[in-house]
């Protein structure tokens, strides 16, 4: 069996305090080893966006351990959880997140900057990624030439730039159609196959989990349900 | 790294046009003005310098009455000097040239032209102690001198008014009663050390001005050009003696004539100069401090503008330290190209207010310098508490930052 790529021991994650205080998170126990496709399912504020974010290094655990590649993210400062973001993650973000008045190419270079890959060589790599998602041709435009869908594909194009070990993806087919979502859901799985990424993908399309290998659902902060399933293809 | 932040910082910069315009407004009004003042005071500063110059060697002026500027007063009035007393200084071996000289306002008018100059009665050593060239014609002769002939020269602002282009020599001009032979033109000599118009002036044989013009026989200041040897003070020192010998003052008892040394009054008055350049120069320099809490202002405004901006950056792996580069780097590039863009527009300035004031335009290097590096200070003082509070940003709090 592979090692564990992530481990949360009995996480939790706590927003406020008394009256106000909100368990996004609830002791959750999960082991995600590398080279998985997990698709994560639960209604709204099920606490999926947050479980994204303390994997993705960004936020940390309120109570419980987390795990990353066997190293304690939650005893690690700000700069060492960036350089794990820099160096091992790629994110998509629920709400894309892309510059304002950036190119697509740009925004796809962002993360090689701070991996301080020389100029022709991110741009070279930013084009290959845009190709990935089809959007060349499409450099570029700036987000708000964009149709949502490109932007999305932007936001994808930009996680898979960095050639990343692990790529978290918060609904990364929520704007598309089901055409597109099925040629991202594909690459995915690709880059999954060939390449070994390990992926964490949030939806809340049945047939979009489908294409994963395991899937988890969340309810009111915990996890409720834990199985492995045939990848769709 | 440093190259890619300085890259972004322009690329910013660029696309947010007036935003970074209103952004170094302050920096370029503040460097500016410094620039124009500093200028502006080395400039009038070189050319009370130049003026010392072109007296070539000392000159002294005496005038009967105690010392001071302004109308001679206090004291009952002192006697004044007579063509003898000139004579007699004349003799002294420290003495290169001198001229004896009785002013006074008056109207001259040639067609239906006038103007109200000063006439200057002198002889023709005037020239030769005020190292004045000739324009055009030709300088007092002796005979003339001695006679009182009814000649005259004129200078160039003299010229100007009652001649126009037209060619003045050998015409009749009038000066107060006087009907007047033209016989030459001074060269134009330019604004004086207290900004007077020197050019200003009619020169008459002083035998004629004091016959025919103020009816006495007074000397009412002496010019003198020492030789080239002799020390300012030297000379006063032998002028002093000589006069207070034949004006009979008793030893203890105060002079009633004064001596200036001419040197003496524009190296004060340079002085006094560059007094007044310090002055309004740090008033700029406050205005440049001014400019930089601009930049803070702006800069902190952006900061919050951009919080989505600096999670994203933050997320995908940018440092602490790296979000803090760059808008530090930022807020310098800012505030350098306000120092450019202000060292320029201050060197403009100074330089079409050296042509109003007539000065010489005198820019300096190290002041060019000075404001480029005090830019740059105020970019790092400035722009470090806004890039601080971008770089303490949560990531998630930033990217949740609508
Ligand atoms: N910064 C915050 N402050 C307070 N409460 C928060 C914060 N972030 C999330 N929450 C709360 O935590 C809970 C879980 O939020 P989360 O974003 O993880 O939900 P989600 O499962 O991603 O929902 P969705 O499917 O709508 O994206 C919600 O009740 C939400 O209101
Ligand atoms: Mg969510």
């Amino acid at each position: 069996m592979p090692p564990p790529l992530i481990v949360l021991r009995d996480v939790a994650r706590i927003y406020g305090a008394g009256e106000a205080e909100v368990r996004a998170l609830d002791g959750v126990n999960l082991t995600i080893r590398q080279g998985e496709f997990v698709a994560i399912m639960g209604p709204s504020g099920s606490g999926k966006s947050t479980a994204m974010n303390i994997i993705g290094c960004l936020d940390r655990p309120t109570a419980g351990q987390f795990l990353f590649q066997g190293i304690e993210v939650q005893g690690l400062d700000q700069d060492r959880r960036a350089l794990l973001r820099r160096h091992c993650l790629g994110f998509v973000f629920q709400g894309f997140n892309l510059l304002a008045r950036s190119s697509a190419l740009e925004n796809v270079e962002l993360p090689l900057i701070y991996k301080g890959q020389p100029r022709a060589l991110r741009e070279a790599r930013a084009r290959a990624a845009l190709e990935k998602v089809g959007l060349q041709g499409r450099e570029s435009a700036d987000p708000s030439q964009l149709s949502g869908g490109q932007q999305q594909r932007v936001a994808i194009a930009r996680a898979l730039a960095g050639d990343p070990m692990l790529i978290l993806a918060d609904e990364p087919t929520g704007n598309l159609d089901s055409h597109r979502s099925h040629e991202i859901m594909l690459l995915l799985q690709q880059l999954n196959r060939e390449e070994g990424i390990t992926i964490v993908m949030v939806t809340h399309e049945e047939d979009i989990a489908a294409y994963a290998g395991r899937l988890l659902v969340f309810t009111d902060g915990k996890l409720t349900r834990d199985s492995a399933q045939p990848e769709r293809r | 790294m440093l190259w890619e932040t300085l890259r972004l910082a322009v690329t910013t910069i660029i696309r947010n046009k007036l935003r970074s315009f209103l952004t170094v407004l302050g920096v370029v009004i503040g460097v500016a003005a410094v620039i124009a003042m500093v200028t502006i005071g080395q400039g009038s500063s070189a050319q009370v310098s130049a003026s010392v110059e072109a007296l070539g060697t000392n000159v002294l002026i005496v005038r009967p009455g105690s010392r001071g500027f302004g109308p001679p007063g206090g004291g009952e009035a002192a006697p004044k000097f007579t063509l003898k007393d000139a004579e007699a200084l004349r003799t002294l071996p420290q003495i290169a040239y001198l001229a004896p000289i009785n002013s006074g306002g008056q109207t001259v008018v040639y067609g239906n032209a006038n103007a109200a100059t000063q006439v200057y009665g002198s002889t023709a050593d005037y020239l030769r102690v005020q190292n004045w060239p000739l324009l055009s014609g030709r300088n007092f002769a002796e005979g003339e001198e001695t006679s009182g002939a009814a000649v005259c020269l004129i200078g160039a602002t003299v010229q100007a008014k009652l001649f126009g282009n037209a060619d003045p020599l050998g015409e009749t001009i009038r000066v107060k009663s006087v009907a007047c032979n033209v016989i030459g033109t001074l060269a134009a000599k330019g604004a004086g050390s207290f900004g007077q118009d020197q050019d200003d002036l009619v020169l008459m044989p002083i035998k004629t001005v004091q016959r025919r013009l103020e009816g006495n026989k007074d000397v009412t200041s002496i010019s003198i050009a020492l030789r080239k040897s002799v020390t300012s003070a030297d000379g006063i020192k032998a002028v002093q003696d000589l006069l207070r010998e034949r004006r009979r003052i008793a030893i203890g008892q105060a002079d009633n004539f004064s001596v200036t040394d001419m040197k003496e009054i524009t190296s004060m008055l340079s002085g006094v100069n560059s007094v007044l350049t310090g002055l309004l120069s740090s008033v700029a320099a406050v205005s440049l401090l001014v400019g930089g809490i601009g930049i803070m202002n702006i800069m902190l405004v952006s900061v919050t503008e951009r919080t989505r901006e600096i999670g994203i950056r933050l997320a995908v792996g940018a440092s602490a330290g790296q979000v803090l580069q760059q808008f530090l780097v930022e807020a310098i590039v800012l505030s350098l190209l306000g120092g450019i863009i202000g060292i320029g527009a201050g060197l403009g300035l100074a330089y079409v207010g050296s042509i109003y004031m007539a000065i010489p335009f005198a820019p300096s290097g190290s002041v060019v310098a000075l404001a480029f590096g005090f830019s740059a200070l105020v970019g790092v003082v400035f722009g470090y508490f806004p890039a601080r509070r971008a770089a303490k940003l949560d990531p998630i709090e930033a990217l949740r930052h609508q």
